[in-house]
């Protein structure tokens, strides 16, 4: 099998995997981090959303081999030093989650998109979560709180 | 006064019903808006669900094997090809089941894996274990499942037609409908039919069973209904309910999809664990979860009714026939629950309504938010629109007309008198609010000066009967745990799937005990700690469990009350509890010390609760009773606009004002409403389940069954909740429930569709829209409705 390597939440990592592993199950059940989740297995409802190399990306739409030495961030790595990213916060705060299984890939998809456009208005922001399912709020508080967030970050 | 958008700024505690509160007052008791328990987990990932588990070693992966035939008797499974594959253990079929093979949540004849014959498309036959998911699945492949195709019935009409029923059609009556119809000045006959909905919870159904010592399991189930896991797992496996235990800290959402649906992945899951003596796991990828597990009931919605030249209803006789699929599950009391929504909020004088229970060779419909009620009240509001526009009226002046009113139009047919009836104000509050009037006029100006696109607008209200159906079914228990630091452990029969029962239970107990909500840690849902519950299901998690653990923190706390006293050297009476301490006069003793207190006195620090809802009653004989401790309101008025070259359309503008009592936490709430509403509009306008002719089912992942995304919602929508209105009975600290009646606040969106096409034709006759109102079903609705 060979051997993949890249840097997740700031670690090296290193594993011998087989070549047709995706990058979601590679992170769920080699890394452990199982914040990611699997919501659709085809690539539509973003439950697991997750950077790679600074964009979101769906982990389960691509390969393990395909991050061979990409920075790959997961929810579990966006508090720093015991602080909350600010669109976690927002989340949290605004009440933009209820059953919690979109909220990682949510928070992951909107990181992006506040990083590529710093002030998105209500529009922009539907838009942009078209890829991302929601089946319990409506979408109105991960709105609102996606705002708040780039808000925040623009400080 | 009309708040923009559900938004929950820090100034939703002040907009909150003013209640006197002691100077140090602990934070996160009833009605402030306290975060989901689990927010901070959900954002930093950290919230654990079954599939995130560490897998105990040895731990095998289901794969099933289901059926291609939509009815066939089968004769034979041949296992030998995937036997022989590296790393398969076993292949599970009806003959490895120990104990009695049935799952079914009502009426027994459901088998976990059918002996002799396959029902639909996709029933699970057989099941590989193998040591990885990968090699179940191409195990599952290699199975040879041999049949005798039999001819099937797919569709409901064909059902209805040959009166291929499961049970006997029920019926509710009051008066005599035959000749106040007859005689009635006017007479319409009509129906609409509405389509299944797939619940689409974001987690798929899961579940692990882990073999202890001796006969016992331990099952990690995703369910509503522990309870019943617990019951199914135990006579699948001939051991007591004693040696199963089932536990579910929290769901990614279940919406009804998980009550009976869950005991089928549990109990396999549970069979190959006792079987080979190894956990084992089984979480359905999303299209196996969508080709094997239960919708909301499809129905087919027909009525004949006599009313007066104004629009009075007269009489009333109805048919709803209900799409059931292969077995009965839960459809007897979603049919309960569409026959006495059929009313919704309207007197019907004479009327008989009566129930279908059709066989479909298709997935077994099942619960879903709502149970039926959405169903019979979408009948109700058709036919009302129908009524309305045979006359040349405003639909909402019909429906007022119809409002259930005293002193002598409160009588429901189920023979359930209608009392603290909220509707009418509430209609007239957000028909104010929301400038129905104007708006009106200014649509139909809008309307007579454009022919491509047309708008549309319309009102709908909600009554919605709280409490299980049964009567049996509304009892609840919890199990409080005071620690010596002050800490306290929460545990009840509620399950967390997303709608905040968790948080909303631990506000209740934070607030009889006056100490803040951190204190209080909701474990949990387990058969062990607390037995014989209850489904979280009819809206009920936090009416029931929230009267249970308020009555075992009662009972805890005027214990620990006489202790306080002792220490205080004050009057018992004279003690109260508030900002995180026992107070008596100007003397306090902080809770922790007062709980160390209490164990040093050798007091216990530790009680169950029991709940069971008073006043109901309900006798399935002859369909009468009480079977609702009280009604849950809610009116909503929506805006749409239709391309009538495509069929395409667009919600605009929606104004809700719902009636949630006294609110335990209005952000919860108002999450509820919210989403509760936005599904419904899924359900009547873009979610669309599609067999072909061979009963397969088309529509089994995202990419062809649509669920709203948050484009498709309206940007302009206005919640409130109305204020000032404690529930009259005595639920925990006066709330309401909220869980299911928001959904059927979409109702307005559908009627404004037909409010839309009615607008492209001469009027006389309501729209022929039937229910999802695609953009394809738009589009030949107006056809039919052009002059």
């Amino acid at each position: 099998m060979p051997t993949v390597t890249m840097t997740v939440n700031g670690q090296q990592v290193s594993r011998d995997v087989d070549p047709r592993t995706l990058l979601v199950d590679f992170i769920r059940n080699e890394l452990h981090l199982t914040g990611t989740h699997v919501g659709c297995d085809t690539s539509q409802c973003g439950a697991c959303v997750v950077h790679v190399d600074g964009t979101s990306q769906k982990a389960c739409t691509m390969l393990a081999m395909q991050a061979d030495g990409c920075e790959v961030a997961t929810i579990e790595g966006l508090a720093k030093n015991g602080e909350l990213h600010p669109m976690q916060a927002a989340f949290k705060e605004h009440h933009g989650l209820q059953c919690g299984f979109c909220t990682p890939g949510m928070v992951m998809s909107a990181v992006d998109l506040v990083q590529r456009n710093p002030d998105p208005d209500e529009h922009e922001v539907r838009e942009w979560l078209e890829g991302n399912i929601c089946r319990c709020t409506g979408y109105h508080n991960i709105v609102k709180a996606i705002q708040h967030a780039a808000k925040e970050m623009r400080g | 006064m009309t708040r923009r958008g559900p938004v929950f700024a820090p100034d939703d505690n002040a907009a909150a019903p003013a209640r006197a509160r002691p100077t140090a007052r602990h934070k996160g008791g009833v009605s402030e808006t306290a975060p989901h328990d689990s927010a901070l987990r959900h954002v930093d990932g950290g919230a654990k669900y079954i599939d995130d588990m560490s897998e105990p070693a040895g731990c095998l992966h289901l794969a099933l094997v289901t059926s291609e035939w939509a009815h066939a008797r089968i004769t034979g499974i041949d296992t030998a090809k995937a036997l022989a594959l590296d790393g398969v253990a076993t292949v599970i079929a009806a003959g490895d089941i120990p104990g009695e093979n049935d799952m079914a949540p009502v009426m027994p004849g459901e088998p976990l894996l059918p002996p002799e014959v396959a029902e639909y498309v996709g029933h699970p036959v057989a099941a590989v274990a193998a040591a990885d998911f990968e090699t179940a699945r191409q195990a599952a492949k290699l199975v040879e499942v041999h049949g005798e195709p039999l001819q099937p019935v797919l569709d409901l009409d064909d059902a209805i037609a040959r009166e291929h029923y499961l049970l006997a059609p029920i019926v509710f009556q009051r008066g005599d409908p035959g000749p106040a119809l007859s005689e009635a000045p006017r007479r319409l006959q009509g129906g609409t039919r509405v389509g299944c909905q797939d619940h689409f919870y974001l987690e798929t159904q899961v579940a692990l069973a882990v073999p202890q010592e001796d006969d016992e399991m331990v099952v990690y189930s995703g369910t509503q209904h522990p309870t019943e896991v617990q019951h199914i797992v135990a006579h699948l496996l001939a051991v007591p309910h004693a040696a199963v235990q089932v536990e579910v800290r929290r769901m990614g959402g279940a919406f009804g999809g998980k009550e009976s649906q869950a005991s089928l992945v549990a109990g396999l899951a549970a069979v190959a664990a006792a079987k080979t003596g190894r956990p084992v796991k089984l979480r359905l990828d999303r299209d196996s979860d969508m080709l094997v597990t239960g919708k909301r009931h499809a129905f087919k919605l027909d009525w004949d009714v006599g009313f007066d030249d104004d629009g009075r209803i007269l009489a009333v006789d109805m048919q709803l026939a209900g799409q059931c699929g292969w077995s009965v599950d839960l459809s007897p009391g979603v049919l309960s629950r569409a026959l006495s929504h059929a009313d919704n909020a309207y007197y019907y004088p004479h009327v008989r309504l009566t129930g279908l229970f059709c066989k479909t060779n298709t997935q077994s419909n099942t619960a879903f938010r709502g149970f039926g009620g959405p169903q019979g009240m979408l009948a109700a509001e058709a036919m009302l629109d129908a009524i309305a526009r045979s006359l040349g009226k405003d639909p909402l002046e019909v429906r007022r007309l119809n409002l259930y009113a005293a002193p002598d139009r409160l009588l429901t047919p189920y023979h359930q008198t209608v009392e603290h009836f909220r509707i009418p104000e509430m209609i007239d509050q957000l028909v104010a609010s929301s400038d129905y009037a104007r708006r009106r006029a200014e649509i139909d100006r809008f309307n007579a000066g454009n022919d491509v696109i047309k708008r549309g607008l319309a009102l709908a209200p909600v009554k919605f009967g709280i409490s299980f159906n049964k009567p049996e079914m509304n009892q609840a228990g919890a199990l409080v745990n005071v620690y010596t630091d002050g800490s306290v452990a929460l545990n009840h029969g509620g399950t967390e799937m997303g709608q905040g029962v968790f948080v909303k239970v631990a506000q209740v107990v934070a607030e009889v005990f006056g100490i803040d909500l951190t204190a209080v840690r909701a474990t949990a849902t387990t058969t062990a700690k607390v037995p014989n519950t209850s489904p979280t299901a009819a809206s009920s998690g936090s009416d029931l469990n929230g009267m249970a653990a308020k009555q075992a923190a009662e009972t805890i706390r005027e214990r620990m009350r006489a202790v306080a006293a002792e220490q205080l050297e004050a009057d018992a009476r004279a003690v109260t509890f508030a900002g995180n301490q026992a107070v008596a006069g100007n003397k306090t003793i902080g809770f922790g010390e007062l709980a160390q207190a209490c164990h040093q006195a050798r007091v216990s620090l530790s009680s169950t609760g029991y709940y069971r809802t008073p006043k109901i009653h309900f006798d399935r004989e002859t369909n009468r009773g009480r079977p609702f401790y009280y009604y849950a309101h809610g009116v909503a008025v929506s805006e749409v606009a239709i391309d009538t070259l495509t069929g395409e359309w667009k919600p605009l503008r929606t104004d809700i004002l719902h009636d949630v009592g006294s609110s335990l936490n209005p952000g919860v709430d108002r999450g509820q409403i919210e989403g509760g509403f936005i599904q419904g509009l899924g359900w009547l306008t873009m979610e669309e389940c599609v067999w072909d002719a061979e009963g397969r089912l088309l529509t089994h992942a995202p990419s062809t069954y649509k669920i709203p995304t948050a484009r498709d919602v309206p940007r302009d929508l206005r919640i409130e909740l109305l204020q000032n209105a404690p529930n009259e009975e005595a639920t925990a600290f006066r709330s309401k429930a909220v869980g299911e009646p928001p959904l059927m606040l979409a109702n307005s969106v559908w009627l404004a569709l037909r409010d839309a096409v009615h607008a492209c034709g001469p009027g006389g006759r309501a729209a022929a829209l039937d229910a999802p109102a695609t953009p394809e079903k738009i589009l030949r609705a107006v056809e039919a409705m052009r002059p």
